[in-house]
This record gives structure tokens, sequence and C-alpha cells, in this order.
């Protein structure tokens, strides 16, 4: 089940995307979502869709590796389609008892699935094509001017790389103990929810131990290495930006101005609504 | 009853780009009654092919036999064949988790659905059977040694009274002495109680001494299956395999090449010193 959600996966290809300047794919990320949000009509989620996809295509993922990421978010989407589709108030197209479907309902549970599902490809293809130790650099280079409000970035994202490299670790460390306690004749499957949340005690509590140990190594190692927090760390692949990241920027503001033309064009606008109501009521 | 491996193959990530065939037809017959041990490099598949004896995996292909059973059939009970083959996984201590030695050795026969005596006395049992201080019964895991904690927890897998007992790497990351104590209770469980011990390790020496027949396993294929004596003569081979020889056979070697009629076929220091005694007592 873990495996399904693609979330925070890396896939490991080379490609432009692969190579662009971590900071340039989270600012991305951060516009295309509010463009998402902003969009007052159906023509500015084809910029968007042509947008994803141009991306995608670049970045040498499949396209079912990302869509694999949407099924840990099904229940999500499911209740916010409902809930949009009943709630929503306006003129009635069916009524069920003391709820109906409303004609804004419908284009608004179909406007917000659509956002949500492109949210969430548009941020998995940023840690699908970032390695963890590169989006935390970018975050802290990104981020850095927070530290004349007294944010400790760097340590922030030190503490960041540490806990993403100690997934893996404890995921297989779980995997063991849960072995060794198998053997031992635990179970872990039968019984109801208090006693399966009992028979976990084996297997957490070394889990534990062996996260403060392991911390505790590292700790020592880092001090034996005279790590004294993240201020003026230099580092080996210093972050610079190439030629195709200012390309990249450029893409991205041509994206933004479209976005923001099509998103205010009041004709197209009109025009698109209705055809897309029409096309979804049809 | 002996455990049988008829064909065994397991694949990791299978129709991936990174599936490893981590055993490869592999056939074995373990009666009961011996102490054998399985050598080999990492990744050739030895603990891979320790977890199959108990059913913590299943064969992709092929089948293990446990009293004449498929241990792969719905109707088999792993609970049960875990409580016959006892498996300790390496660092073994990681296990622990009660607040002190005695409950924690409790966990395994308590599983098992005994009586709260019957449970209390295996404990004992096992514990005694391991030589763990008795000082130190009801002592909190976090205030033993690090032998302490590796007996601690071999108990709790000799408390469930298996008849196979599997121990993987039991000496990793103890000192010398640790290594001896652990090595020689092992070999005494083997020998008074009658326990079939699988001893999995890449020390020769430990092997050569302690074990009366060896597997070598090498990229997920049984490469020997034979007497140490037999396995070690074959001291070309294991080195391809990224294995060795006892540093007893190996000097031993060593001294008939420089013209010293030394038995080659050695592999405890015992036997290396008579036999080096001799050709000297000879030469005069």
């Amino acid at each position: 089940m873990i495996r399904d959600i693609t979330i925070g996966q890396y896939y490991q290809t080379d490609s432009v995307m692969h190579r662009l300047d971590p900071r340039v794919k989270l600012l991305g990320t951060l516009l295309f979502i509010v463009a998402l949000f902003m969009y007052k009509n159906p023509a500015g989620y084809i910029i968007a869709i042509v947008f994803l996809f141009s991306v995608i295509k670049l970045s040498g993922v499949p396209v079912k590796f990302i869509t694999r990421g949407l099924k840990g978010i099904l229940m999500i989407l499911m209740i916010t389609v409902l809930i949009n589709l009943f709630l929503t108030p306006g003129t009635a197209i069916v009524t069920l008892g003391k709820v109906s479907i409303t004609y804004e309902g419908v284009g608004m549970a179909f406007t917000m699935m659509l956002r949500l599902i492109m949210l969430i490809m548009g941020s998995s293809i940023v840690t699908l094509t970032t390695t963890p130790n590169n989006l935390t650099d970018g975050l802290e280079k990104g981020l850095g001017f927070l530290k004349v409000f007294h944010v400790p970035v760097g340590d922030v994202a030190m503490m960041m790389s540490i806990a993403l490299r100690f997934i893996p670790i404890l995921m297989e460390e779980t995997d063991r103990i849960m072995k060794a306690q198998l053997a031992r004749g635990a179970d872990f499957e039968s019984g109801n929810l208090v006693k399966k949340a009992k028979s976990l005690v084996p297997v957490l509590v070394p889990l534990f131990v062996s996260a403060f140990r392991r911390a505790g190594d590292l700790a020592m190692a880092m001090e034996a290495r005279c790590y004294r927090g993240g201020d003026g760390r230099t580092k080996m692949k210093p972050l610079i930006y190439k030629r195709r990241d200012i390309i990249a920027y450029i893409i991205l503001f041509l994206f933004v101005i479209v976005s923001v033309w099509v998103g205010r064009w009041s004709v197209i606008s009109g025009f698109f609504n209705d055809l897309y109501l029409r096309f979804l009521l049809n | 009853m002996p455990l049988i491996l008829d064909h065994v193959s397991q694949i990791y990530n299978e129709g991936t780009k990174e599936s490893v065939r981590a055993l490869d037809d592999v056939s074995l017959i373990i009666p009961e009654g011996q102490f054998i041990g399985i050598i080999g490099h990492t990744g050739s598949g030895k603990s891979t092919l320790v977890q199959h004896l108990n059913g913590l995996m299943l064969p992709k292909k092929g089948s293990v036999f446990y009293n004449g059973k498929d241990i792969s059939d719905k109707d088999f009970s792993r609970k049960e064949l875990r409580q016959h083959v006892g498996l300790v996984f390496q660092y073994p201590e990681h296990q622990l988790f009660e607040t002190d030695v005695f409950a924690d050795v409790c966990f395994g026969p308590k599983n098992m659905g005994l009586s709260k005596k019957e449970t209390e006395l295996a404990a004992f049992e096992a514990l005694r059977m391991v030589h763990f201080p008795e000082d130190l019964y009801y002592a909190s895991v976090f205030e033993l040694s690090g032998g302490q904690k590796r007996r601690a927890a071999i108990a709790g897998v000799l408390a469930m009274k298996p008849d196979f007992l599997v121990l993987d790497e039991p000496t990793a990351g103890l000192d010398p002495v640790g290594r001896l104590e652990i090595l020689g209770m092992v070999s005494e469980l083997h020998k008074k109680s009658g326990l079939t011990i699988i001893l999995v390790s890449h020390s020769m020496e430990d092997v050569a001494t302690y074990v009366e027949r060896v597997i070598v396993m090498d990229r997920g294929r049984v490469a020997y299956d034979d007497t140490p004596r037999e396995v070690f003569s074959h001291a070309e081979e294991l080195k391809e395999m990224g294995l060795g020889v006892p540093e007893s056979t190996e000097i031993a070697a060593m001294l008939r090449a420089r013209g010293f009629d030394v038995d080659p076929k050695v592999i405890t220091e015992k036997e290396a010193a008579d036999s080096i005694y001799a050709a000297l007592k000879a030469r005069r």
C-alpha cells in the first residue's frame, strides 16, 4: 500500500527536467498550483493541461508512474467531488430528498477534481525528477531570505534531508524486526483492532530503540567531522543557474502571462463556459 | 522430521529491470541431528535460503517440505512450523522489546499458546541452556553487555523448543571471547540437546571447527555440499567465489609449497599444529 504513493519518490533517469535547478522546479510548482486555483474559466485548464503534459513528456517519467500516485488520494478526491456535487447552491437538475445536484455543482465538482488531479501530478513531477538531497538544497537556497527573520533555514534543511535519508532505512528495519518477531510466533494479522495494535508493540519498541541508536551514532559522526550548524557551510555541488534554468524561467514567465491573459478574457471565458457546461450536461 | 528443499527458486522484483535470482534451483535435504554450516559471499543467497526454512518466505518455484507437507499449502500452519524451526536473525538483540530479559524470553512460548507455568518453565530452561547469568534474569535489556543481549535473544527462540535451530551470523559484531563463548554454547546445544543446528557464517574457521557438513552458496546456487574437509580442499574454487579456506589450511598449503611434509587436508588449528609438529620432527 505504501508503495502506491508515488509522491516523494524519485524516478531514476536522465532528462532536462532532472537536470534543472531545483529552485526553478519549486517555483514552477508553486506558480502552477496558484494558477490552477486562480482560473475563472475552463480555457485556463486547457493551458494548464498542455503545460503539465509537456513537462511530463520532457521529464521522461512514464505517465503511468505518475497516475499511480493518484490512487493514494482517490478517497479524498471522491469526497470532494460528492460534497461539491450535492452542496453547491444553484439551479437544481436532479433532487434526491433534501439535497439536489445543481447545474453549478456539476461544474464545481468537475473543476475541483481537475484541480486536485493536476495538483498531485504537478507536484509529483518535482519529486520524481529531483533527488531528496537536491530538493532540500533547493529549499535551503530558495528560502534563504528567511534568515533575515532568524529562521534557521540551514538547520531545517539538514533535518529534512536526514529525515528523508532515514525513511528507507527504517522501512527495512521494520521489515527485519517484523520477520524476527514472526519467527518467534508473533501474529500481526488476526484479531480485532485493539489486538492488532497491541501486536505491534514488539515491532515498535525495537524500532524506536534502533532509531535512537542510529540518531546517536549519526550525531557522533557529524560532531567528529566538526559539524556545528548549517550556517556558512559550503557545498560540494553548489547550485548555480545554467542556461537551461534561465530558459525554464522564461517559459514559466510565459506560462504565467498566458494564464493571466486567458483567465481574464471574458469573451473566451463566456464561450468556453457555455460549451463546457453543455458538454457536461449532454 | 527432515526439512526438504526441492528445486527451490526465489526471484526478487520479478518482471522488472532489477530482477534478482536470489535462489536458483536449490535442492537440499536437512535431516534431524546434523550440525550444518552455510557459507557464502554477501549476496550469495544465504539469508534468503534460511528464511525459506521456517516459511518467512515461500519459494516462487519448487517446494519446501516439512514433515512431508508442502509449507506453501494453504492449510499448512506456518506458525507451527516456526515453532519447530527456530530462526535467530543477525543481531538478534535488536528484536528485544520487553521490560526485562525473562519477560522477553517468554514472548515465544506465550505465542505458542502455552500456559503461564509452561511458558515460564520453558523460559527458565532456555536461559539456562545459553548460560545466561542468573542474577540478570530480571534485569532490563539495556543493562546487558553485547554478548549477554545476544544470549538472551537466542534464548528467546530456544524457549519455543525448536527441533531445528537456524542461526544467521550469530557471532557478528562480537569480540573474540564473545564469539568463542557463543559458538561453544551452540556446539553444546547440538551435543547435549540433540538440536539440529544450521549455522550461517562467513568465518571459515568457525565452520571448520564446529560443523559436520558445509553448504557453500554462490550466486543463489549450492556450489558444494559436503564435509568441511572435502569442501576446503577446493581452495582455488572457493577463492573465486570470494571465499577462502581456514587459516590453518592456508598455512599448511604454504608450508607444503616450501617443502615441508605437512598434511594439506588439515582444517582446524589443532590439526595444523599436530601436522606441523610431526613434519618438523621427521626432519630432524
